[in-house]
């Protein structure tokens, strides 16, 4: 019997402590927790890391980042720059051997790790701080970077300026 | 609960889409109206072939994968399996380096076990403690984001190293954290632990002896909530544990039988504050270093195999590697706290009812991204 | 429904139209009036609830639809609900699948008709108020007990299952904590307890004894039981039933569960303050105020709500009973305590 009573006591008296608690949340002014996110957006820190972004002018194909990648995620291919073509150098100075006429971030595949950005040789390959970016066709999420066309049509088009010379 | 039946059996699938079986998990359920006579738990929802993929991706690339494994608790996952190839590889990392990761891997355990915390008041009918967890949890993410960029999937341990420093002030503003956190764990307390339905609900429910804790190799808050002190951290220290000063809470059995829901719940509370101890020694000791200083240039571990335990929040986590000479793993096998947790599943839910179930399954804290890996 | 065949009286040419049409008119409009009320106080509750919940836990609430703090969060709600598909699964009874959402609403309805919110407002003012309000009550259980089993879904039939045990249950203490009342008042018609409470807040049957005062709790607790709501919300445990008896339920169907789950909310809440709280009274002592200030619906209006306020605050506090605990408080604190109240106020009545 003693137990019963001291049950429903307790049972009681808990009851109203955790009343209490939620009725001061109730009437404590709003700290701010949340955010009213269209509106207003959460600032994000210095190394958020986001939507990959390649600065291509300085990237010099060497295709560190790809191999780093450990979703297969980034499609770099290049071509050796012709020794009639003017030198091109990144904004680092260090010189562009390599022509890259495919550069191409699927971000579908993306795990936001970041390892690709740290063997970055001209560190040219950043993760920008944007994160709106849905689109309607998932192949929209297939950025490409490379501006520059590959000098021959082919592989074996290639191949055979290279036997003449 | 008497288990003599005399009417049909009913066949309750719990799951895989049931808002309370934390992710993907199956629970065959034959109940007798309410009382559950069987409950066999189903897995495999989400495997997704970790262990395959590690053998085709380079040592430093897999750590994205551990973070995935238990995205609750991903510094955790990643540091095992980081504290493994640096065994293999023989690094010995600097004190900034180690200091850093245990302050990582504390605050990670902190945000882990609000999240079983919260969620587990969900599972008994109590949201407003679920938020208020949540609240907590986002101040500790905002730190991880602000050290490494990400919130939730850090890749911030690397092999030899850490991604980053960390960032300026950081130190004083995880100790004003945590000056703000501990007094809340007392209200979080009075509004979810003390309660009475809550005791009621979970005291004498899912209990598990220690020897069948034992004997199914279950590990972390739910081996020490059925009573037995046994902690990686302090029997088998890595990462310098053994120089810092805490205590390994075990299950008391206040209102029931020792290894109930309810002490498994309670050393998780009770393991929170030990965390805010450890990361304001390690703080307070933080010596200056260049935490890139040893990472090796390319991760190329001599043929050999090794095997490292870390205490993760949801228990003993194990990475067994081993190494062909190559820079991919020939093998990675990983040694999950949950599964163990749920193989014993069986056991300790029979004679339960469909409330209690609901209940068990939330006080192991099971991650089903880990258990399926 | 006096006033409002006064009222009608007040049109011209009401005379002119057929009799029968006279006959029920007055009928008529008071429930259109009635359930306009209904549905507007639903749409209230649920904000409030939605605000009530977001702040207890930290958080904003609605706050973008209508402007002022979402204010028109559930209207929108509602008109999304309207006008989304209407399923029934394939394997379900279908005629008591749709019959179900009607039958849980209706009682909650015509239990309205006797709440007294004010001196006149009251629909009909029954002789038998109290029977009537529990017996009409107690017919939900058939609806939701309907819902549960026609889903053809286990979590609808353990939630129909559980609800009828809870429902069924919770109605003995409930008609007992009601007891010491009507043994004081003498009379089951809500207008005369009311009345005997008139006067100020110490007349008000929870001040009146100890054994009301008590019966006022155990009649709250209760009644939480009855309206399914936390710490009692068994019947649709969202972590256990995913959604109980109206797991199944979409679209206009299950806005009429919800309407009848928040119109009793306010419907226990409002017999709770005719009994208790002294309904349309006022609050001041009739010494020192001799005349009501405030108007007796308004009055009303918000007793009722604050007792809304203190169910919506208990659900976002309380984890949820488990099945036996629910029936072992019910059968073995409740009923005991409810007896012993019968008792006492039985006593003090004769002495």
């Amino acid at each position: 019997m003693t137990r019963y009573l001291k049950d429903l006591w307790y049972g009681w008296t808990t009851t109203w402590h955790s009343m209490w608690i939620t009725i001061r949340h109730l009437f404590r002014p709003n700290k701010g927790y949340t955010i009213q996110y269209p509106t207003v957006k959460a600032p994000l820190p210095e190394r958020a890391r986001m939507r990959l972004f390649n600065r291509i002018e300085d990237c010099i194909g060497c295709g560190q980042c790809a191999r780093a990648c450990p979703t297969d995620c980034i499609d770099i291919q290049t071509e050796k720059r012709g020794k009639d073509e003017p030198p091109v150098f990144a904004s680092d100075g260090t010189p562009i051997k390599l022509r890259t006429f495919v550069f191409d971030i699927d971000m579908t595949l993306c795990c936001y790790c970041a390892l690709c950005t740290f063997p970055c040789p001209t560190h040219c390959l950043v993760m920008t701080k944007e994160y709106e970016y849905a689109v309607y066709d998932k192949r929209d999420h297939i950025y490409h970077f490379a501006v520059d066309k590959p000098r021959y049509a082919s592989p074996a088009e290639k191949e055979q300026p290279a036997a003449k010379a | 609960m008497n288990l003599d039946y005399s009417g049909d059996i009913m066949t309750l699938n719990m799951g895989p889409q049931h808002p309370s079986m934390h992710g993907v998990l199956r629970l065959e359920l034959k109940t007798d109206g309410e009382v559950v006579v069987e409950a066999i738990p189903h897995i495999g929802y989400l495997h997704r072939c970790f262990e395959k993929h590690a053998e085709n991706i380079e040592y430093p690339g897999v750590v994205p994968f551990t973070d995935r494994m238990d995205y609750v608790a991903a510094m955790n996952m990643e540091l095992g399996y980081v504290l493994a190839v640096e065994k293999l590889m023989g690094i010995q990392v600097n004190d900034r380096v180690r200091y850093i990761r245990i302050i990582m891997a504390e605050l990670n355990r902190i945000a882990s076990h609000l999240v079983a915390a919260g969620t587990y008041g969900l599972d008994l009918g109590s949201w407003t403690p679920f938020l208020h967890c949540f609240r907590d949890r986002e101040k500790i993410l905002d730190f991880f984001e602000e050290t490494c960029g990400a919130r939730l999937l850090y890749n911030y341990n690397w092999i030899g190293g850490l991604m980053f420093d960390l960032p300026e002030g950081l130190e004083r503003r995880i100790i004003e954290f945590l000056d703000y956190f501990e007094p809340l764990v007392e209200d979080l307390n009075r509004l979810l632990s003390y309660n009475y339905i809550f005791i009621k609900r979970t005291a004498s429910v899912g209990i598990i002896p220690p020897e069948v804790a034992v004997s199914y190799g279950i590990t972390g808050p739910n081996l020490r909530g059925s009573g037995i002190k046994f902690d990686v951290r302090r029997n088998e220290p890595y990462l310098g544990y053994e120089e810092f000063d805490f205590e390994v809470p075990v299950g008391k059995g206040e209102f029931g039988p020792v290894g109930s829901c309810y002490d498994r719940y309670m050393v998780r509370i009770w393991e929170v504050l030990q965390s805010c101890r450890i990361i304001r020694q390690a703080i307070a000791k933080l010596p200056p270093g260049d935490v890139h200083a040893t990472i090796p240039k390319r991760v190329k571990p001599p043929v050999g195999e090794v095997y490292m335990r870390t205490e993760c929040p949801r228990g003993e986590l194990g990475y067994y590697i081993v190494s062909d000479g190559t820079s991919k793993p020939y093998r990675v096998k990983v040694k999950s706290p949950c599964f163990t947790v749920m193989s014993g599943f069986r056991e300790y839910s029979r004679g339960a009812m469909i409330a209690d179930i609901v209940a068990i399954v939330g006080s192991v804290d099971i991650v089903l991204v880990e258990l399926d890996r | 429904m006096e006033s409002i065949r006064d009222l009608l009286e007040l049109i011209p040419y009401t005379t002119a139209l057929p009799v029968w049409v006279q006959a029920i008119l007055p009928p008529a409009v008071s429930a259109v009036i009635l359930f306009l009320f209904v549905a507007v106080l639903a749409m209230f509750a649920i904000w409030l609830e939605r605000k009530v919940a977001a702040h207890m836990q930290d958080r904003l609430g609605p706050m973008y639809v209508g402007g002022w703090h979402g204010w028109a969060q559930s209207i929108a709600d509602t008109i999304k609900l309207l006008l989304k598909e209407d399923i029934v699964p394939a394997a379900a009874d279908k005629a008591l699948f749709k019959a179900a959402p009607a039958i849980v609403f209706i009682p909650s309805f015509a239990a309205f008709v006797v709440l007294p919110f004010g001196i006149s407002s009251i629909v009909a003012d029954l002789n038998i108020g109290v029977l009537y309000l529990f017996a009409v009550a107690s017919l939900t259980v058939v609806g939701i007990l309907m819902a549960g089993w026609a889903s053809n879904n286990k979590y609808s039939l353990f939630g129909g299952m559980r609800s009828a045990a809870q429902i069924v249950s919770y109605e003995i203490p409930a008609a007992l904590s009601v007891m010491p009342v009507i043994i004081i008042v003498g009379s089951l018609s809500m207008q005369q307890i009311v009345r005997a409470q008139t006067g100020g807040i110490q007349n008000w049957f929870v001040f009146r004894n100890p054994f009301t005062f008590l019966a006022f709790f155990l009649y709250f607790i209760c009644s939480l039981a009855e309206v399914n709501r936390t710490p009692f919300d068994i019947p649709e445990a969202e972590s256990e039933l995913v959604a109980g008896y109206h797991t199944e339920y979409s679209g206009m169907r299950f806005a009429f569960f919800f309407l009848a789950e928040y119109s009793n909310m306010f419907l226990v809440a409002g017999i709770a303050t005719t009994l208790f709280l002294g309904g349309w009274s006022q609050v001041l002592p009739a010494q020192w105020v001799p005349k009501q200030l405030i108007p007796g619906p308004i009055l009303f209006f918000l007793k009722a709500l604050s007792l809304v306020f203190v169910q919506i605050w208990l659900r976002w506090t309380l984890p949820r009973l488990r099945v036996d605990q629910l029936m072992y408080l019910c059968w073995k604190v409740m009923l005991p305590l409810a007896l012993v109240l019968v008792l006492g106020a039985g006593l003090l009545a004769v002495w």
